[in-house]
């Protein structure tokens, strides 16, 4: 293949920015209202985009920047804002996170949060303060993957406080997953018999029911009780492996608290559940519970009735690191070969990762390009002439293009309904995602043939 | 229990509005009381509201920014300019298509980049060092790709920081092509109060750089331009198809399915239709003085409307072929409206409406609900301005404050070669004598009913407080409020992009609205909310305010 020529500017970029992937994580935490420090259109762009892909309300607070205090400092709107939140929403917590304006201007978020906590007028005196949460998010320093994991980082960094004797949980961060995965996991884990933190947790926060009586926070999250408490876990262990800050939020918790730290790939396919089963079989001292070991038996079975229709199937995946990585590792089990995984985010051990996880079951490892945009995933496709596509929303235009099936995974996903029900995780994610597949592929073959066989 | 069925719920505005401000502390209720307005008859005229003024910190409010104005709303819609986000990745990202406007681009040779999102994707070493080398290196990626007419680039928060200068960046290249427009916008996002500084950031620069640059005559006999129409969900196919019925020419549409060249020739029509007065009547005014082209209001969201409308052009042309053409046309079109309306008025008549959205589209709607029997009983814009709200007649009394002295007003003089007068100033007078005044336009609060609440940049919490004390049976705002809304029990119907749904301008747009509303204001899902097994379940149709 030869090399994809290198552009200056970004086309159709395959990245969103870093102080949304914040927000997501700050919505998993319990009574936590995310605040932008910048300009109000950041927090208006990233709520469309959150609320178009979850469904669900989604408030994000901004301190609302004007030229004025773009010059002499966004100090007093960012102190103005917080007070109004806590009396308007009796937020449990704040997390603020920072945005191009507040970084270019240089703003000391940690230093104006913690004078606002010292003076801090809020309804109920200062007892009532809840705690305040900064991360530091500029836009020109990474992509929203890299957004979530420090706001991770730095929620472990300033809630956990306690490293008293060890209380046998498990901390699991999932990394950046649908609200169906976060509620899968849970289920894991308490099918284990393990008490676990997961965190953040967008199972209910962004996936809510609906009730006779509006919350302005909805329920649900990680309680802080329980971040507060990660620090004597039993052991921490992170999904995925790209994109995290030094130290992220698992080196955090194992260099402060002592907290042992087990990284793994997203388990997303039948090897990758496996070593987050066998971790947790670990941990809990127990067998993996039957109904998961049915799931894998099921999954298993599916696997060897779908082959046919996968078999010499040439995909291309993108999406962030972690997730691309996760779909070459799955899509390698079942026989599909793909040609092309690519990420916006530009992470250099991708190609290793990928190179490993198809080693011994595709033909050939997949072309893997980090750090691209979809002007230059167009222009790799053509040549390689996949399928299908697997991603987020916005490949929509080259499977178009393509005249390919695309499978929607990931984020943002505002062409199709239930975003955040997509379950990938787990045999039983895998088992969704490979019937979605398969039945993508038989739709397209059904619909191009001229006769429309009713047996496939 | 309030029964829906019996007439609105009595609700008392000033209890509203107490209710609002009771939570604020003191300094930002004496702020908030001046934007909330309860409507009543007056002898002076419609009460006095504040708007465009800075929104409270830490107040989930639903506008946005400068930038998401410039690049997203207005420069948007038109298909052939190369659109070249300057920043980092989010702000290109965020507004890449994700407003529903729509573009036909089928004609033989006519390019559609509407589905590109180009930006510069800045890193930390560009904020230190300066972006103007990538931006130009950008801008000739984007020139080697598609030898576009035009190419245009919107400033970003940190570019006006960092001070780089896109202005010398864009004449720089446009020089160097020859053969493609470079313009540039400083629209930065902090720059003004909210997307309405956006607007007039990028009207001002189309005005600059654009119009006037084809003279050559467009065929037509009666020929307009459109102003501040943006063709979501297919509104600006619907009209056109409306005109061209009439025989009445649409030269260029700002900027719903526009492209450059109807830009270019925008001064070559004979009369301007403002729709979206908010977002362009300046733009108006600069063709009126630079090229002798009048101005008057239109509206067509409302079947009525759209006649009234129609009409108001015949009487400007006064040409008695098209004015029977219009009678003709609106004859030919009304039957299908008035069957609709006859069939689910039954259903919709008596029911309430409040309208947060925009710009004009809180005024223009209530037309529409109108026609279904259905009132407003509070509405107000996200990023209006006092005329909006109370008239044309107020802009000389305009406080001019930091944030709109901060958005340049161009100096406009006659054009010496293509200026040339529509109508002579005694033809105009005549016009206004018989009902048809140029450059004026009504504001929403005198169009209200007495005791209505009119709140301006209404926010999350406001909007919670609004559904529990007026209970509506439609919430018209957006996708950001849209779900909250709706989690309370009231259907909530997005009019920035119609949901899913549209046109709803015209004939065939009231329809298509009738349809949409009378679907949701009927909805049953809401009677489901409790379980069967839970108690009482013969109240099962609760909501949350009963």
């Amino acid at each position: 293949m030869s090399k994809a020529p290198a552009y200056v500017s970004t086309t159709n970029a395959c990245k969103a920015c870093m102080p949304l992937g914040a927000c997501l994580a700050f919505k998993g935490v319990e009574g936590c209202v995310p605040f932008l420090h910048g300009s109000q259109g950041c927090a208006t762009y990233m709520r469309r985009y959150l609320i178009s892909h979850y469904r669900e309300p989604v408030d994000i607070a901004s301190s609302s920047l004007g030229e004025k205090q773009a010059i002499y400092g966004g100090g007093p709107n960012l102190k103005q804002g917080l007070v109004n939140v806590m009396n308007k929403y009796q937020a449990r917590a704040i997390g603020v996170a920072t945005t191009c304006l507040t970084e270019t201007i240089g703003d000391d978020v940690p230093g104006l949060v913690r004078e606002f906590l010292g003076q801090a007028k809020v309804e109920g005196g200062a007892a009532s303060v809840p705690p305040v949460i900064a991360v530091s998010t500029p836009s020109f320093g990474g992509t929203h993957l890299q957004g979530f994991h420090r706001a991770v980082a730095a929620l472990v960094a300033q809630l956990a406080t306690t490293a008293g004797p060890s209380n046998g949980q498990v901390n699991l961060l999932p990394g950046l997953v649908s609200p169906a995965d976060a509620r899968y996991l849970k289920e894991v884990l308490a099918d284990f018999g393990l008490t676990g933190v997961l965190l953040p947790d967008i199972s209910l926060t962004l996936d809510g029911v609906a009730k006779a009586e509006y919350e302005l926070i909805p329920e649900g999250g990680t309680p802080l009780r329980d971040i507060a408490a990660m620090g004597s876990a039993a052991a921490t262990i992170q999904l995925g492996c790209f994109a995290m800050p030094n130290p992220s939020a698992g080196q955090i918790l194992a260099s402060r608290f002592g907290v042992p730290l087990v990284s793994l790939n997203l388990p997303l396919g039948l090897r990758a559940s496996d070593a987050l089963f066998q971790c947790l079989e670990r941990h809990s001292g127990r067998p993996t519970p039957e109904r998961h070991a049915r799931e894998r038996g099921q999954l298993l079975d599916a696997f060897v009735d779908g082959h046919k229709y996968l078999a010499g199937v040439k995909a291309v995946v993108y999406g962030e690191e972690d997730l691309a990585l996760g779909l070459c590792s799955f899509l390698a089990e079942v026989g599909v070969q793909v040609v092309l995984a690519a990420s916006g985010g530009e992470s250099p051990g991708l190609a290793q990762a990928v190179a490993e996880v198809s080693d011994g079951l595709a033909p050939q490892a997949p072309l893997v390009r980090s750090g691209v945009d979809f002007h230059q995933i167009g222009e790799q496709a053509r040549a390689l002439k996949p399928d299908l596509l697997i991603g987020n929303s916005k490949g929509q235009t080259l499977a178009r293009e393509l005249r390919v099936p695309l499978v929607r995974v990931g984020f943002p996903i505002h062409d199709r309904f239930g975003a955040g029900r997509i379950l990938t995780l787990g045999y039983r994610g895998a088992l969704a995602l490979l019937d979605g597949l398969i039945n993508t592929l038989l739709e397209k073959r059904q619909a191009d043939n001229p006769v429309g066989y009713g047996y496939l | 229990m309030a029964t829906k069925e019996n007439g609105p719920p009595a609700w008392d505005p000033a209890g509203l509005k107490e209710e609002m401000l009771r939570q604020y502390p003191p300094k930002v209720a004496r702020k908030r009381a001046k934007q909330m307005v309860i409507n009543q008859d007056q002898p002076s005229g419609a009460p006095e509201i504040m708007a465009n003024v800075r929104t409270i910190p830490g107040i989930i409010t639903m506008r946005g920014c400068t930038y998401a104005g410039c690049k997203g709303v207005i420069m948007g819609p038109t298909r052939d300019i190369v659109n070249i986000t300057h920043g980092p990745i989010g702000c290109g990202f965020y507004s890449w298509l994700t407003r529903r406007n729509q573009t036909d681009a089928s004609a033989p040779g006519a390019e559609n980049y509407m589905t590109y999102s180009f930006s510069t994707d800045m890193q930390d070493k560009d904020i230190i060092f300066g972006g103007e080398k990538k931006l130009e290196q950008a801008i000739s990626e984007a020139y080697d790709l598609f030898h576009p007419k035009a190419i245009a680039v919107f400033a970003t928060c940190p570019v006006g920081l960092i001070g780089d200068d896109i202005h010398a960046v864009a004449a720089r290249m446009k020089k160097q092509f020859g053969d493609c427009n470079v313009f540039a916008f400083s629209c930065e996002g902090y720059k003004g109060v909210s997307q309405s500084a956006g607007h007039h950031i990028a009207n001002n620069q189309v005005f600059r750089h654009v119009v006037g640059n084809n003279d050559e005559p467009k065929p037509g006999k009666f020929k307009i331009c459109l102003l501040g129409e943006y063709n979501i969900g297919g509104d600006g196919f619907e009209i056109d198809r409306v005109l061209n019925k009439c025989g009445i020419t649409n030269v260029a549409t700002f900027s719903g399915n526009s492209s450059y060249d109807q830009f270019a020739s925008a001064h070559t029509s004979d009369l301007n239709c403002v729709m979206c007065h908010r977002s362009i009547n300046y733009v108006a005014d600069m063709l009126e003085t630079k090229y002798g082209v009048p101005w008057i209001k239109v509206n067509f969201i409302g079947a009525g409307a759209t006649a009234k409308s129609l009409r108001k052009i015949a009487q400007y042309f006064d040409d008695p072929e098209l004015t029977a053409r219009v009678e003709a046309v609106i004859a030919e079109e009304m039957p299908a409206v008035e069957a609709v309306i006859a069939e689910v008025r039954p259903r919709t008549q008596g029911k309430t409406a409040v309208l947060f959205v925009g710009g004009p589209r809180a005024h223009h709607y209530q037309e529409l609900f109108k026609e279904m029997g259905m009132r407003t009983v509070s509405a107000g814009y996200e990023f209006a301005h006092r005329d909006d709200y109370e008239g044309r007649q107020v802009i000389p009394n305009l406080t001019v404050d930091a944030d709109s002295r901060n958005i340049e007003e161009l100096e406009v003089e006659p054009d010496p070669q293509r200026y040339r007068a529509r109508k002579a100033p005694e033809k105009i007078g005549e016009l206004a004598q018989s009902g048809l005044p140029m450059k004026d336009y009504e504001g929403l609060i005198p169009d209200m009913e007495p005791g209505s609440m009119i709140i301006d940049d209404l926010n999350q919490y406001e909007a919670e407080k609004l559904v529990e004390m007026v209970k509506p049976d439609i919430f018209c705002a957006g996708i950001k409020e849209k779900f909250s809304v709706q989690k309370m029990g009231v259907p909530l119907k997005q009019l920035h992009s119609y949901d899913s749904g549209g046109p709803y301008a015209g004939f065939k747009g009231a329809v298509n609205f009738y349809r949409e509303i009378d679907r949701l204001v009927n909805s049953k899902v809401w009677g489901y909310l409790k379980a069967p097994w839970q108690e009482n379940p013969e109240l099962s149709a609760t909501y949350v305010w009963e």
